[in-house]
């Protein structure tokens, strides 16, 4: 059974009378101790569907189901007990840290509210999980303003880590780091991962960094996924016309290598009505792309990509 | 020679208890893309402050110089920064929910800005600010001028904090991480974005950023500093082909991509050995707790920036004992 | 915990990083008093003005209103009255340390009677929002529209001008300011990522608005407050002069309307009670500017 598994999934902001619909029927699984990445364009619900799955945002349709228990329908209440198992680390690293606590209150007062440890237990534990992410005990006793953008990171992995939740959805965990430390807490992702079977739905705009460490890996765009299959298979041999343009687009670093034109026309938009949302941008488009959304099919060994051009 | 458009020589900069910014000297030349990379922590973000004479409470500046188009930054008066602020110079901060005004309509953050700098009215402000929106890539910019921060993803906030920036045509673009957040497509929109504004503009960009990737393809030069010092300086060419400083040569073997086929399950990525030095190192070479090549020397005191070959600059006494050292300048 | 880091052998190379001298509340008071003459000159003002008030009845006995000497004596003349005496022989300086007293408990109870009303208001239209929001913010609104002084005015012409009614009717005409302010922090903190970050972490409602939203709401308040108080002195020293104050009571206000007609020949009647209020205003601005600095930890104060 898998861990984490979410079908038809639908969220909904509604904001000045106008709805956006930023989670637009997704379905996935995670299973324990997979790792699972989320690539897509910026704007295309990466993050609303990782609030989402946490309940953080409340779905307007649709399921969520962590180790077989339905979470979508719960209140509020009822869940604080089981948000222990199930973590994220915040894509903005400064605002998700309240500016008036020390790290140190940051971090041991989830351990308080779930009463893990006796005082002095849990202080342990906050040196040790900021050790982990590399951070000097006497963090603990300063403020989030007093570190850097990369430091600030670190405490948001330290306190999704410091309840030893099974399910970490981790949005952009490393894109504010240097390359070195970027290096030192993948290799730490991957340590817990084994030592305490985590799982992960990992998001991110670093294909490279999604390459390394996913085993899986959704491409999502404007609310849907269009692609999925095993890390392998998506780099040697990506179907779907916008994970093509996703991958063109990484830059290489070797200055001698030509830059390549993105290939995709036009900008992010809200997508048409009707048919394909990646229609107007399309490369390959075709009429029938117009009429009728395609739906994801699976092109064998797990491959499914959702493109009329493929079936 | 050029005239530099930016000169940093000898910044030094420090909180009460501790330097976190050493002796810091680079140039920006007109037009130009620099590249600023460097350990989270290492002081990129302050030194990008100081420039903007907007150092955090509690920071100062120590000692050094900073000419920006003729002026003094350090000593310049008050007013004088106010009119170069957001006019020539302009900055975009690493971090876009907080430096955005989470009460306020993006739209009229960014009108705001031309209004103050250019004079110009409410009406031909508003149209230029969606003008802007579009440029960035925010889609149905009309109706989006009066939406709050919170209404938007990551990577939009991102984009307007880049309108906000370019509204008044800088002539220098100070860029902390600006396309962090972004993902790569619109990260090489951004970036085309901004370069094509240089090119048009004769903007110069100071670029801070961590990705590799974006520094090969998008800069012309690149420093690299560790732990509040500059420790190599080159253009991005000679840099990729062989970078001099033992950091720098970690930090590419660090790097996720350099090996294309790297998976977790079958490799563990390299990690430059120890953590993150203190800028409050007291002697000797800052990176010498984690250096490889290390001799004991290194302790003693702290190598200066020599020209290995003109133009690429590096403060490492191993590397510039082992080859052969021109006369500076 | 029993795993294997990958980061535990370069913990403990870990460097001290820049800490700032004093820690807490407290150790923040006392950098603040350092590094902000302003506020600690606001501070000393205001405390020896509290300290006048609750000293009055030991220092002048008796109804100040009483008449002790000749009238209109000069300060200085007779070292029994070192401030002089009004029109009336009334003593000054007794009614200077008492008129502190009204000043004080009118600014300050007003002040509690507007942050009371505009909190709840402001946090129930910012945290609810929707209808409620809308009842709210309208309501809000039409207080708003009314001038402050006006609408006291009209308060204490309709009720006893006493000074309990004339703090009510400052506190009534004060309280959108509060609301607006309070309304907009909740909003605002309500969307905050460390507040969802709370909530991931399973935070009950009460512990998010206690620990995570108030104190992030409530410092500009605090200083807005010290603002409130300072205007309520104000409009009570308007009100008496005005002659619409508690009659029973000499209050700055009172004293400059008495002095009024004698401002050509003894303008010290009129001066020293405005200089009084001036005073006060001033340090009352003077501490809030600085709490601003002290309650907000990312003014390297912290
Ligand atoms: N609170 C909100 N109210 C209204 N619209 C919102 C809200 N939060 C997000 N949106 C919209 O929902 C869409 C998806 O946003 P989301 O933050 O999930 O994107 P993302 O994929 O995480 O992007 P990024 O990579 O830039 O972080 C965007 O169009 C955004 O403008
Ligand atoms: N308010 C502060 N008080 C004390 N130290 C501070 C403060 N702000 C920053 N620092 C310290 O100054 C150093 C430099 O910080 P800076 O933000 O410039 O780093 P950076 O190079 O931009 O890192 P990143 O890539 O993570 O953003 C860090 O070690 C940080 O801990
Ligand atoms: S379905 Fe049509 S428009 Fe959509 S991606 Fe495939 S070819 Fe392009
Ligand atoms: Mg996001
Ligand atoms: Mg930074």
């Amino acid at each position: 059974m898998s861990l984490l598994s979410v079908d038809n999934l639908h969220t909904r902001y509604v904001s000045r009378g106008r709805t956006v619909t930023a989670v637009d029927g997704v379905s996935l699984t995670v299973a324990a101790g997979e790792t699972v990445g989320l690539v897509g364009e910026s704007g295309c619900g990466k993050s609303t569907l990782g609030k989402t799955i946490l309940r953080l945002v409340d779905p307007a349709e649709g399921s969520i189901r962590i180790a077989g228990q339905e979470i979508a329908t719960l209140g509020q209440r009822a869940l604080a007990p089981l948000r222990r198992n199930m973590q994220m680390v915040f894509q903005d690293p400064y605002g998700s840290l309240n500016p008036r606590q020390t790290v140190g209150t940051l971090l041991e007062t989830p351990l308080k509210v779930h009463g893990m440890g006796s005082r002095r237990e849990r202080r342990a534990q906050v040196l040790d999980i900021l050790a982990r992410v590399g951070l000097p005990p006497d963090a603990a006793a300063r403020y989030p303003h007093e570190f850097s953008g990369g430091q600030r990171q670190r405490i948001g992995i330290a306190r999704a880590l410091v309840l030893k939740p099974q399910l970490v959805i981790c949005d952009e965990p490393v894109s504010a780091l240097d390359l070195s430390i970027q290096a030192q807490i993948l290799n730490l992702l991957v340590a817990l991962k084994r030592d305490l079977g985590l799982s992960y739905l990992f998001i991110s705009h670093d294909l490279s960094v999604v390459r390394y460490f996913a085993d899986r890996v959704l491409v999502m765009y404007l609310g849907r996924i269009v692609e999925s299959a095993d890390h392998a298979t998506l780099w040697r041999d990506p179907r779907h016309p916008y994970t093509r343009a996703l991958l063109s687009a990484v830059p290489v670093a070797d200055p001698t290598y030509p830059r390549a034109p993105v290939a995709m026309r036009g900008e992010v938009s809200s997508g048409p009505a009707t048919g394909c949302r990646f229609r107007t941008r399309c490369p390959i488009a075709i009429d029938r792309c117009a009429v009728e959304d395609p739906m994801l099919n699976d092109l064998g060994g797990q491959h499914r990509v959702a493109c009329h051009r493929l079936e | 020679m050029m005239y530099p458009l930016l000169r940093v020589e000898d910044l030094t900069i420090g909180f009460p208890a501790a330097t976190v910014v050493h002796e810091v000297s680079f140039e920006v030349f007109p037009g130009e893309t620099m590249a600023l990379v460097g350990e989270s922590g290492c002081g990129k973000s302050i030194t990008a402050f100081a420039l903007m004479r907007l150092l955090p409470p509690g920071a100062r500046i120590l000692r050094g110089e900073v000419m920006f188009d003729g002026i003094n930054l350090v000593t310049a008066a008050p007013r004088t920064l106010r009119d170069v602020r957001g006019r020539t110079l302009s900055l975009i901060l690493q971090e876009p929910m907080t430096s955005l005004n989470p009460v306020l309509p993006i739209g009229m953050q960014i009108a705001e800005v031309m209004r103050r700098h250019e004079g110009i009215g409410k009406a031909a402000a508003r149209r230029r600010s969606v003008e802007l929106l579009e440029l960035v890539g925010v889609t149905d910019a009309q109706r989006r001028y009066d939406d709050f921060p919170h209404h938007f993803s990551g990577g939009m906030r991102q984009r307007v904090m880049i309108a906000m920036a370019v509204a008044c045509n800088p002539k220098l673009l100070i860029a902390d991480e600006p396309t962090t957040a972004l993902d790569v497509t619109i990260q090489a929109q951004v970036l085309d974005l901004l370069d094509s504004l240089r090119r048009q503009l004769g903007m110069a960009v100071l670029l801070i950023t961590h990705d590799l990737g974006v520094v090969a393809q998008w800069a012309d030069r690149v420093t690299v500093m560790y732990a509040g010092r500059v420790v190599e300086q080159a253009p991005v060419r000679p840099f990729f082909a062989s970078p001099r400083h033992p950091y720098a040569r970690g930090l590419l073997d660090a790097s996720v991509g350099h090996d294309g086929e790297a998976h977790y399950t079958t490799r563990r990525l390299n990690e430059i050995p120890g953590s993150v030095a203190s800028a409050a190192f007291e002697h000797g070479c800052p990176f010498a707790p984690r250096c490889p090549v290390r001799i004991d020397a290194c302790r003693l005191s702290s190598p200066p920036l020599v020209a290995l070959v003109p133009e690429h600059r590096v403060a490492c006494i191993v590397t510039a004992g082992t080859e052969h050292v021109p006369a500076v300048g | 915990m029993p795993l294997e880091g990958a980061l535990d052998r370069s913990a403990d190379a870990a460097p001290p990083i820049a800490r700032p001298l004093a820690r807490g509340r407290s150790g923040r008071l006392l950098r603040a008093c350092v590094t902000n003459p302003a506020f600690l000159v606001g501070l000393m003002i205001l405390l020896t003005v509290v300290a006048v008030a609750l000293l009055a009845p030991w220092l002048y006995p008796g109804d100040p209103q009483d008449m002790v000497a000749v009238p209109a004596m000069w300060p200085g003349e007779d070292w029994e009255h070192p401030l002089g005496t009004d029109s009336l022989g009334r003593d000054v300086a007794a009614g200077l340390a008492h008129g502190a007293r009204v000043s004080l408990l009118v600014g300050l109870s007003a002040a509690a009677i507007g942050l009371t009303i505009g909190t709840v208001v402001g946090a129930s239209a910012g945290y609810f929002g929707g209808v409620v929001d809308n009842a709210l913010s309208r309501l809000t609104e039409v207080f708003q529209t009314v001038p402050t002084f006006l609408l006291v005015i009209v308060i204490v012409a309709i009720v006893q001008p006493a000074a309990s009614t004339i703090a009510l009717a400052i506190g009534v005409a004060a309280w959108p300011t509060v609301a607006r302010l309070v309304r907009a922090q909740f909003r605002s903190l309500r969307e905050a990522d460390f507040v969802m970050a709370a909530r991931s972490l399973g935070y009950s409602s009460p512990r998010i608005i206690a620990m995570e939203v108030l104190p992030n709401a409530l410092p500009p308040v605090i200083v807005t407050t010290s603002v409130m108080v300072a205007n309520a002195i104000l409009t009570e020293a308007g009100l008496s002069f005005l002659a619409m104050g508690d009659p029973n009571l000499v209050s700055w206000g009172s004293m400059i309307g008495d002095g009024r007609s004698l401002l050509r020949t003894e303008w010290f009647l009129t001066a020293l009670p405005g200089a009084a209020i001036a005073l006060t205003v001033l340090s009352l601005n003077l501490v809030g500017d600085g709490l601003n600095d002290i309650l907000n930890p990312r003014s390297g104060l912290a």
